[in-house]
């Protein structure tokens, strides 16, 4: 008979990766939160409800909302076009939906500056037309939309190819137009794998700082966001300020990363049954 | 259950697989469009710029002092970085997908943590358990090892937000493949050691591969994390990212961009490999 746990040096095992991951995670973000904990409520009020730094939450949240919105409804669509159709250029255009993940932010950042800046190519023509992105929060949210695209395709892909065609083609059979196969049957079942791309596009635009930081010109109440104004507040060496920004920040984190979770969990559980 | 009674008796209307090519042309347009629109006019905007005023002045942009030490302080900090997440990926990842334990999706989400963290609050996490305000930093700098706003703390910084990526593609592979191997290999005889080098190891050894490119990867570019406990001194704590900010900032429009095209070049082939390696662990 063999013992339950066949494998021996469990113990030693997992006693090291526990005391790695705590010292080298855990430890580093709770000192963030007992930093901003000891800050007396006046102070804490300060950091935090000042008329900058609530226009740096609204910007922030904001232009990381539509962002991904924005994200969510056009990688679901860009995922269903890889998904369902083979054409020319589909390799290419697969590899080029993992660019913003695999350029530099800072690369990103000098890049939609320059661009959409007042002398960039595209900038110039916009300008023509009235609409200045550079330097605004439109330009913020360009950045973050960037930044986002690649979580929506990656998250939704998988699960629309593991969707069995038949389900639609049933429909379609059944006499439903393709707008109502669409409607009725691919989104509700897509619904599961396009929020948990949008919370992934979220998450990563809450926080996004290199490139964002070129292209919004960081004046204080219109385009700084809240990770620049956390940087702010460290080159004026007021830690506890930057660790209650921070902390806001990190709680907004996890609970978007328990909201990815429970959906993923939903997504694994939903594939059981097909 | 009358539509479906009915249906054969309607004259079938065509499939979804009969019509392929109703919408495609222009809903492929579409599609492509938004994408060449968003990225790759910006992706392409940097080799444009980079080489602008000639190959010569590419070429030129590499031979600054303080640009050569930024490239040097890169590869080290990305090496040092490399070895330590290697290290504690390979661990985590045999621990994880090799035993039983209570909690294993929490210790799992515990190492995915700084993944979802912003660079800029790791930076300041960092910056305030080693900095020299904290009692372990203080006591730190009086054995002589200055952390914040030098080398090690540059490395620090990027360890953490590089953290997950071995641990994660190598569990993932190795969860999958189970524990019979490992197991028959210890009821013939083997150590634990033994096991895990000649049968756990080769056998993950394309999704480690894996890891390993996107951990570098993403080490030569991260921007927020390391500008925060660097303190920009030129020359000593200037990573690759944050000479491109200096350049960019001093104008110097041409070699901040021939920086970037190199930089991105880089980060963008580590990623092509990693593709490849994934591509193989799951042949």
């Amino acid at each position: 008979m063999r013992s339950r746990d066949a494998i021996p040096g469990r113990a030693l095992a997992l006693g090291t990766t526990l005391t790695i991951v705590t010292l080298a995670v855990l430890v580093p973000l709770a000192i963030v939160g007992l930093t901003a904990a000891g800050m007396t409520g006046q102070r804490l009020t300060a950091a935090l409800l000042s008329a900058r730094a609530l226009a740096a939450f609204r910007l922030t949240f904001g232009a990381s909302f539509a962002a991904a919105a924005i994200d969510a409804v056009a990688g679901s669509y860009v995922a269903w076009l890889l998904v369902r159709y083979r054409f020319g250029g589909h390799a290419l255009l697969d590899a080029i939906v993992d660019v913003p993940l695999a350029l530099p932010t800072a690369v990103t950042g000098i890049a939609l500056a320059t661009l959409y800046g007042p002398n960039g190519a595209l900038g110039k023509i916009l300008a023509a037309h009235g609409v200045a992105v550079a330097y605004t929060q439109l330009g913020v949210g360009l950045a973050l939309t960037f930044v986002g695209f690649p979580f929506v395709v990656r998250s939704v892909q998988p699960v629309l190819a593991a969707l069995p065609a038949e389900f639609e083609e049933a429909a379609a059979v059944l006499g439903a137009s393709r707008l109502a196969t669409l409607a009725r049957v691919t989104l509700p079942l897509l619904l599961p794998a396009m929020l948990a791309g949008f919370a992934l596009a979220l998450a990563r635009a809450l926080g996004e700082y290199g490139s964002v930081v070129f292209i919004s010109g960081n004046m204080p109440l219109r385009t700084e966001i809240v990770p620049l104004l956390i940087v702010t507040r460290l080159e004026e060496y007021d830690y506890q300020g930057a660790a209650a920004i921070a902390t806001v920040l990190l709680l907004a984190s996890f609970a978007l990363l328990l909201a990815i979770n429970a959906l993923q969990r939903r997504l694994i559980a939903a594939r059981g049954r097909a | 259950m009358i539509a479906v009674a009915a249906a054969p008796a309607r004259r079938p209307r065509p499939t979804v697989r009969n019509r392929p090519n109703a919408v495609p042309a222009v809903a492929i347009a579409i599609g492509a469009l938004f994408v060449g629109g968003l990225i790759v006019v910006p992706l392409v905007s940097v080799f444009i710029e980079a080489f602008s005023a000639g190959a010569g002045a590419f070429a030129s942009a590499f031979v600054d002092g303080y640009t050569r030490s930024a490239i040097a302080l890169t590869l080290e900090v990305a090496a040092a970085t490399l070895v330590c997440n290697t290290l504690f990926g390979v661990l985590a990842a045999w621990t994880i997908s090799k035993y039983r334990f209570p909690g294993k999706a929490l210790l799992q989400s515990a190492i995915d943590v700084p993944l979802s963290v912003s660079p800029v609050v790791a930076g300041l996490a960092i910056l305030l358990a080693v900095g020299v305000h904290s009692p372990f930093g203080g006591w730190l700098l009086r054995h002589g090892l200055r952390v914040a706003f030098a080398p090690p703390g540059i490395a620090l910084a990027t360890m953490f937000v590089t953290f997950p990526y071995v641990a994660r593609e190598l569990a993932t592979f190795l969860q999958e493949q189970g524990r019979d191997l490992e197991e028959a290999a210890l009821s013939m005889g083997a150590s634990v050691w033994q096991t895990f080098w000649r049968v756990t190891l080769p056998n993950g050894r394309y999704a480690l591969l894996g890891g390993m490119l996107l951990c570098n990867a993403r080490a030569m570019g991260e921007f927020g994390a390391v500008s925060v406990i660097s303190g920009h001194i030129r020359g000593y704590t200037n990573t690759v990212p944050l000479q491109i900010e200096v350049l960019y900032n001093e104008d110097a429009f041409a070699a901040a961009f021939a920086l970037s095209a190199a930089l991105a070049l880089v980060t963008i082939a580590l990623s092509l490999l990693r593709n490849l390696a994934e591509h193989r662990a799951r042949r």
